[in-house]
């Protein structure tokens, strides 16, 4: 079988992987959650950094191969997907859009990250359904790495919300 | 002036090897002893996050040995699940067993709070990929500091019976922190050349903040400071059944590629 070499754009890369999902969180994608860093095209060879969002996140092969997969599709053979921490990633990088969507799917999206070391209070957080900062955290640890589980002491739906890393 | 593995001298890649390592087995260790509460924790809750912090934990000893890999091309999963106890360096504080719920949480709050601090300090390292990591794991630490902060001070202030608990628990862990900031061989030199944080520095701010909260808040008395004894190479009893556990999978399919 001979691969298919295509001069894929940057612009149509990146289109594509705006369509791959987050593993955990499928209403957003990867490049709306601020991991993918850059795209380089170097006549066939397409590079790909992407920066995880935990270090000991379980589904990062799973983002790995789906941004492989998403550029092979475009019919580029030559892919290479690499990893950088720096700079870490940090929720701020989350887009609005997302950060709309993330509510509307129920899941409070983060507050600003802040960088200092301890801090014993949690920062607020506002139901994703009705608004209310009357909310009560149940769980500093949810379901996933990047989530924390809160009941609403208003309209007293329990809910998710984003760590602000 | 920023160091990289090419501008390290052979002393100091040793030394930073040494440094990796310690930090990685004891990640992967505490890991291992969380991962024991699956499914025993008192809720589901604490089963849940007990489990978010040993994962943690695993994926912070991933990105030394990482780091170890790039200096000696060393294979991570190889050292983590090929290596007997004596070979092994991580410190008696996280090798004990995983007792109560008060000891498990007290010693993660022991050592989170050593690492976060730690961890802080290395943001400014002169070795670069180091102070990359740094930053990257401790945004992660900061959660798990808060949560068994809570715990340790939910459970000195809770029933006479927590009470009890948490105070027996920092009689017995107590005397194996000092162990935390002892330096590994060459480490001196390290910490000269900015590559290392200057564990001394590091060790007085975690007294500082446990104490603040221990017995500020906690109103728990802390024994007196032990020294650290032997080295990272002695252990106790409890680290081979520990390995033999973790790593029978992984001896008993040494070719395995899909886990």
């Amino acid at each position: 079988m001979t691969p298919t070499v295509t001069h894929a754009t940057p612009a149509a890369i990146w289109a594509a992987l705006s369509h791959v999902p987050d593993p955990e969180i499928p209403v957003v994608s990867i490049t709306d959650m601020g991991m993918v860093r850059d795209v380089s095209v170097d006549g066939g060879r397409v590079t790909v950094t992407f920066t995880p969002t935990f270090s000991g996140c379980p589904a990062l092969h799973v983002i790995r191969d789906s941004i492989e997969q998403a550029v092979r599709d475009l019919g580029v053979a030559d892919v290479e997907v690499r990893s950088t921490l720096t700079p870490p990633w940090t929720t701020d990088w989350i887009g609005d859009d997302a950060r709309e969507r993330l509510r509307e799917y129920g899941i409070a999206p983060p507050a600003p990250a802040e960088h200092g070391l301890i801090q014993l209070d949690a920062e607020p957080t506002r139901c994703p359904r009705c608004g209310s900062l009357n909310v009560r955290m149940t769980a500093s640890f949810g379901p996933t790495l990047c989530k924390r589980m809160y009941v609403c002491e208003s309209c007293r739906e329990p809910f998710e919300g984003f760590k602000s890393v | 002036m920023t160091a990289t593995a090419g501008t390290l001298t052979p002393a100091q890649t040793q030394g930073l090897i040494r440094r990796l390592t310690a930090l990685a087995d004891d990640e992967i260790v505490l890991a291992h002893r969380g991962g024991e509460w699956t499914g025993h924790a008192p809720i589901l809750e604490e089963d849940i996050a007990l489990a978010n912090i040993a994962q943690d934990e695993l994926g912070h000893a991933g990105l030394y040995l990482g780091l170890r890999a790039d200096l000696d091309g060393s294979d991570p999963d190889r050292l983590a699940f090929f290596r007997d106890a004596g070979a092994y360096t991580c410190t008696r504080l996280v090798e004990l067993p995983k007792g109560d719920w008060a000891v498990t949480m007290l010693r993660q709050f022991l050592y989170d709070t050593f690492e976060a601090l730690w961890l802080d300090a290395a943001t400014r390292s002169t070795y670069a990929p180091l102070a990359a990591v740094a930053a990257k794991a401790v945004r992660e630490e900061k959660f798990h500091v808060q949560h068994t902060a809570l715990w340790v001070e939910r459970l000195a202030l809770g029933t006479e019976e927590s009470a009890r608990r948490i105070h027996v628990a920092l009689a017995e862990l107590w005397p194996h922190t000092a162990q935390l900031f002892q330096p590994v061989e060459g480490e001196d030199e390290l910490t000269a050349a900015g590559l290392l944080p200057d564990l001394p520095a590091v060790h007085a701010r975690w007294h500082d903040l446990v104490t603040r909260h221990l017995q500020g808040r906690c109103g728990l008395p802390l024994p007196a400071t032990a020294d650290a004894g032997a080295g990272r190479d002695t252990h106790t009893e409890h680290l081979a059944p520990l390995l033999a556990e973790m790593q029978a999978v992984a001896r008993a399919h040494p070719d395995a590629e899909v886990w």
